[in-house]
């Protein structure tokens, strides 16, 4: 039953370490975009102006109930209807990013409403500006409670790449198919990927708890 | 909002009150927190409120540290409006720039003492001069160490909040708010939340402060012996009003409204 090919796996191997490479790139990308605009999703959402708070809360809720490989769908496909015309990758970089944004900026309130009441009461007497509250105070208390928040879908947004195979990104999947229908044999590189996805997956998380242990001890919290 | 048009633009008098409260009313919802309250400070006078819970003294503290609106009535420091600015000659609500302004010469210490957990003592110290009134680093810390050594925190000035006792906490705290030179300070039961033994300690700090600085000072407190000892005038409150006030002596001694006599008694029979 079993017929495993060493030759046909090795020769594989520099195609499938090439994609992981975009694989991993594309997480990063994505995560970067991610961690950046669910900042500013989440600060969004405490603004005293009710319209911008209950718009971006509608529209997070939207997208976190929604598939994510529908989002990378629409920016790919109905964009064009509308003369937005992308690139399978800056396509799939909105769609992962915007979808984990969404994701991150509920961590990032769950945060900052962390963060006791007398702590912006303090900010507010020493004077400080509204942007310093977040940047001095709040921010730098709300980032520790919200880490492992943050880690889950830093691994969760690397498990989530393989969907971009279905715009032609040449992530790991996209290969794996590729190398599949090429050499009629799907065993190995399916194989393969899954180990990859292993050997990165399971470290990264230790190391995610490490780091919150790092950051925790560094802040003296 | 409000009608403020009866309300003098600024406060003249020679001098003029450090604080004034004219007929400030608060509420939350349809509980009146404080109602009609009238209340002047004068400058380097250290007044002490007193009442049962409940009757609004913390509250009168937050709306001079205006971390909440009013609902009527109007709060002057140093003879100008803190909750409201001159507009085309009549007093309309505060912008965020004007409270920025006037803020600068209010400071509070908390029950809780709220120091930033993730700054150590020294940059807790540091935070405001350097961030708000952009002090060069090295004068800030000069200044903070100087604050740190008067509380006799110098020693720890490098720990975090979390290796800190209460009552250190509590005179970091004190350094902390000093630090921006405010004219006015507010203590809102500093020593309610610290073990007895520890609480020495923080009114060893006020009271040097009351001696050796000319601050005005409004102290929240039901340390009476405290109150009686260091404070020029005391006030107490009963149901978001000033039922009864006077020097120490009077106050303490001879209370002449009903109501501050059963206070005082039931708080002598607590002790
Ligand atoms: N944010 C709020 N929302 C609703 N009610 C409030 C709020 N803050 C204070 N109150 C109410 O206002 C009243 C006065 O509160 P305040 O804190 O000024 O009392 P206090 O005199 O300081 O009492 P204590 O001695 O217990 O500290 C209380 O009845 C309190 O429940
Ligand atoms: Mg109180």
């Amino acid at each position: 039953m079993f017929d495993w090919k060493w030759d046909f796996t090795w020769e594989i191997l520099p195609r499938l370490v090439q994609a992981t490479g975009n694989t991993l790139l594309a997480a990063l990308i994505g995560y970067v975009i991610a961690v950046v605009l669910g900042l500013i999703l989440a600060l969004a959402q405490r603004t005293p102006y009710s319209a911008l708070t209950l718009i971006v809360r509608e529209m997070v809720e939207f997208i976190r109930s929604t598939p994510l490989i529908l989002q990378i769908f629409f920016v790919f496909y109905v964009g064009p209807q509308f003369g937005v015309r992308l690139s399978p990758w800056t396509s799939g970089m909105i769609a992962i990013g915007l979808h984990y944004a969404c994701y991150l900026s509920e961590v990032y309130r769950g945060g900052i409403e962390s963060v006791p009441k007398g702590q912006w009461e303090a900010a507010t007497a020493l004077n400080m500006t509204v942007a310093q509250k977040y940047r001095r105070v709040i921010i730098p208390q709300a980032i520790p409670p919200a880490l492992a928040g943050m880690g889950n879908y830093l691994v969760g947004i690397f498990k989530d790449t393989p969907m971009l195979s279905v715009i032609g990104v040449a992530e790991l999947i996209h290969t794996a198919n590729a190398i599949g229908s090429e050499n009629y044999r799907f065993l190995e590189p399916y194989t393969m990927v899954g180990i990859i996805f292993l050997a990165i997956s399971l470290p990264a998380a230790g190391m995610i708890r490490l780091f919150e242990g790092y950051v925790r001890r560094k802040l003296g919290l | 909002m409000h009608d403020v048009s009866a309300f003098p633009l600024q406060i003249a008098g020679d001098p003029a009150p450090m604080v004034s409260f004219r007929k400030v009313t608060k509420s939350y919802g349809a509980l009146t927190v404080l109602d009609e309250l009238d209340l002047d400070v004068k400058a380097g006078e250290m007044v002490s409120i007193i009442g049962p819970s409940g009757s609004g003294k913390t509250t009168v503290l937050r709306m001079l540290m205006t971390l909440e609106e009013i609902n009527g009535g109007v709060i002057y420091v140093d003879g100008q409006p803190l909750t409201h600015m001159q507009k085309n000659g009549t007093l309309v609500p505060a912008s965020q720039k004007h409270l920025r302004n006037r803020r600068a010469d209010i400071g509070m210490c908390f029950q809780h003492f709220n120091l930033f957990p993730h700054m150590t003592a020294l940059e807790n110290c540091m935070e405001g001069p350097v961030q708000v009134l952009g002090l060069p680093k090295k004068e800030a810390r000069e200044r903070s160490e100087e604050l740190l050594e008067m509380v006799g925190m110098i020693g720890k000035k490098d720990q975090h909040p979390s290796r800190l006792s209460g009552g250190q906490q509590q005179r970091v705290a004190i350094a902390r708010a000093l630090a921006m030179r405010p004219k006015v300070m507010l203590f809102d039961e500093v020593t309610s939340a610290l073990d007895p033994e520890v609480i020495g300690e923080v009114t060893n700090v006020i009271r040097k402060l009351v001696s050796e600085h000319n601050l005005t000072m409004l102290m929240v407190t039901h340390q009476m012996g405290f109150a009686r000892d260091i404070s020029d005038r005391i006030c107490f409150f009963y149901g978001g009003k000033i039922e009864e006030q006077g020097p120490p002596a009077e106050l303490f001694g001879n209370p002449k409204k009903e109501r501050t006599q059963q206070f005082l008694s039931a708080v002598k029979e607590a002790v």
